[in-house]
């Protein structure tokens, strides 16, 4: 892969792209780029080995690791493509921070005590220690690089409307290209370990980039809430005029919408846009969509809260808490810290809806995806370059966003396919220079991968792909972690076989419709037509996917109930029983001396 | 840990009362969450003149999801938190309790 062709055309187009760039946004994006990844290599110099990352982390204090666990989760979806969807479909695009946010509740209630007392750093340690199966460590490594690379193409469609926004002109695959290289380069060299204080600081800046400019926002153009008061519904009047004061004549200013832009009413009320979609296609009326649309908000709400309860990467911070209860603690703090940053990015779309409706006309990079990044900038009008400097401060928010993210994916992946994959699959005898090797390979080939399915996606929304790869993780990590950890019934066979049905056909439905979305292909969009129900469970897979792979899971378990692991009362007493008791030192003698 | 685990933490008895005592508290919150999660849809289904009302210019049922869930859910967070601590702490002594 390489710019070649872009600046091929010749040095000209490259001074003109640069001569349209705005000097404050450049400069404060190159800023976020060169300290992140200065403190990457600065950091993975401190800590050397993986070992260390995990043991010496456990001295990290509870508001630091809060900090740090938080700035991983928050990717590109949550600072751009929220705000981006809410201003693109209203109402039912809440339904994505707040389930972000929720989410974390499950995970919570039933996966995290549980899996943090087992001691296993990820899904593939946990499911090759919960059923002593090293062919099932396959399955689950296997299923971290699907999501994975779900994953990643939102984080690039991030990188490449970004660049796109900073250097006007610049087509959008070679943004993704650009940033897709210079992060493949800094993991396959070794900076960007997932470190405790890079992490914190990237919440800390995306919480800063993401409030600073929406305060300044409201104060000089109106509230969220008189945003959304301009925001008319057929039974609106009246209730205004009765009791709310504090909004009658001090209506905010906005622009006229596009065509394209949808009306106030489905904007603002439930069941929009969004989730009407298959069912207007097929030629429904208004009331008639309405039992699709419900139905629709509950598959969502299934795969985003339960997606996150199955998200792999997170589990990894609660083991840098010294304790169980500082592990609790930190939850608290994860919770309260995602929440407040949540609050915002919905408010830059309601904003956006009035003052930069022109998005709604355009798509791809330069649609609804970017109005994080250019809101800020309608500033410019009342206070000359103040508008831009904001942009910037955004626009190295998104940086902090799609980088850190990106490269945490990264690294588990290419962790998998080269500890796993190679080292334990293909070359279990390789020395360790093979294997060091092999980690810059896998690197390099995953990167190139992402990028490559990056480029594809420019149709989509960041915040929609990252729910498509949540509902994967849905019908497939779930059930697992919440039955593995639960019920002592489960076997192996069991485990897998729901695993595979459940993940892989929520796979193949969403890969079916984005498929269809971005390639127009007639033949399905005829089927969608006149099968809107059955497109909706392909788009949003969870109602059915979750449940299927739990009946699964307990059928084949029952069906193979001979073969439960058969120390799994002690498997058990490990992952329930308090961690003062010792139970995990026990286990660990006894599995060894078994041996 | 002063003293060491004794046999009834062995016990069958012990891990089916641990399970279920945890399970019990993880189940009444995740109710409580799943509540008001899932009935806010139907609310809007069957309410939406109702939930279309205006409070501070928001709609009811905007300023539920919009900005009222997030401190809910930090109720039961730490309402759960502090309960399976205090689970905790009494499954320990019972562990060690005889000792």
């Amino acid at each position: 892969m390489s710019l070649a062709p872009f600046f091929a055309e010749g040095s000209s187009s490259v001074i003109e792209v640069l001569k349209r760039t705005d000097p404050w946004i450049l400069c404060f994006s190159l800023l976020t780029v060169v300290a992140t990844i200065w403190m990457g290599f600065w950091s993975a110099r401190k800590s050397k080995t993986a070992s260390d990352f995990f043991v010496a982390g456990r001295a990290v204090s509870v508001g630091w690791n809060a900090s740090a666990i938080s700035g991983e989760y928050l990717s590109a979806a949550s600072f751009m493509g929220v705000a981006g969807m809410v201003m693109k479909n209203g109402y039912d695009a809440l339904w994505y921070p707040v389930c972000y946010a929720c989410g974390y509740l499950f995970l919570l209630l039933f996966i995290a005590g549980p899996l943090r007392r087992f001691g296993a750093y990820t899904i593939p340690d946990f499911a090759e220690g919960r059923y002593d199966s090293t062919l099932f460590r396959k399955i689950a490594v296997v299923f971290v690089l699907f999501i994975g690379f779900f994953y990643t193409m939102p984080q690039m469609k991030g990188a490449g409307t970004t660049l796109a926004y900073i250097f006007p002109g610049l087509p959008y695959w070679a943004g993704v290209v650009l940033v897709g290289a210079i992060i493949t380069l800094n993991v396959a060299l070794g900076g960007m370990k997932g470190i405790t204080l890079v992490q914190a600081f990237q919440y800390w800046a995306k919480m800063f980039a993401i409030c600073v400019p929406i305060f300044v926002l409201m104060s000089v153009y109106g509230g969220y809430h008189q945003h959304l008061a301009a925001n008319r519904t057929s039974v609106d009047a009246p209730a205004l005029m009765e009791t709310d004061h504090s909004v009658e004549g001090r209506e905010v200013l906005r622009k006229e919408l596009p065509p394209q832009a949808p009306r106030d009413q489905p904007w603002i009320s439930p069941f929009g846009s969004l989730t009407t979609k298959a069912a207007a296609k097929a030629g429904l009326t208004p009331k008639e969509q309405r039992p699709y649309s419900l139905l629709y908000t509950y598959s969502l709400i299934i795969a985003l809260v339960c997606g996150t309860a199955g998200l792999p990467h997170i589990l990894v911070r609660f083991y840098t808490n010294p304790d169980g209860v500082a592990a609790k603690r930190t939850t608290m703090w994860v919770m309260i810290l995602i929440g407040v940053f949540y609050l915002f990015p919905p408010v830059f779309g309601v904003i956006g809806r009035n003052w930069l409706p022109d998005l709604y006309a355009a798509s791809g990079a330069k649609g609804t995806d970017k109005i994080v990044l250019e809101l800020p900038r309608i500033l410019n009008e009342k206070y000359g370059p103040w508008g831009s400097v904001l942009s910037g401060i955004t626009c190295a928010g998104a940086f902090a966003a799609f980088m850190s993210t990106f490269s945490g994916l990264l690294v588990s992946m290419t962790g998998a396919l080269a500890h796993d994959v190679y080292g334990r699959m293909l070359r279990p005898d390789a020395t360790s220079e093979a294997r060091l090797k092999a980690f810059k390979v896998a690197a390099v080939l995953v990167g190139t991968v992402a990028v490559l399915l990056g480029t594809c996606v420019e149709g989509l929304d960041i915040n929609f792909m990252v729910g498509q790869a949540f509902a994967i993780a849905a019908a497939s990590y779930f059930p697992l972690l919440f039955l593995s950890s639960w019920w002592r019934g489960m076997t192996m066979t069991g485990a897998a076989a729901g695993m595979l049905t459940g993940g892989l056909l929520a796979l193949g439905g969403i890969t079916l419709t984005s498929v269809s979305d971005l390639a127009h292909l007639q033949g399905l969009d005829t089927f969608w037509r006149h099968h809107p129900m059955v497109r909706i469970f392909s788009e949003q897979p969870a109602i059915w996917a979750v449940p299927l792979a739990i009946a699964v899971m307990v059928v084949v378990s029952r069906l193979t109930s001979s073969r439960i692991p058969s120390d799994v009362r002690m498997k058990m007493l490990v992952l329930h029983a308090p961690e003062k008791l010792g139970l995990k030192q026990e286990y660990i003698q006894e599995h060894h001396s078994g041996h | 840990m002063s003293a060491p685990p004794g046999e009834e933490m062995h016990s069958e008895a012990f891990l089916h009362r641990l399970m279920r005592e945890q399970l019990r508290l993880s189940v009444a919150c995740a109710a409580t969450f799943c509540i008001a999660l899932l009935g806010l849809p139907l609310l809007n289904y069957f309410f939406p003149q109702f939930m279309a009302k205006r409070v501070f210019g928001f709609t009811l049922s905007w300023f539920i999801l919009g900005v009222l869930f997030f401190p809910f859910v930090w109720i039961i967070a730490f309402v759960f938190i502090r309960r399976s601590l205090a689970l905790e702490q009494k499954e320990i002594q019972r562990a060690q309790g005889p000792q």
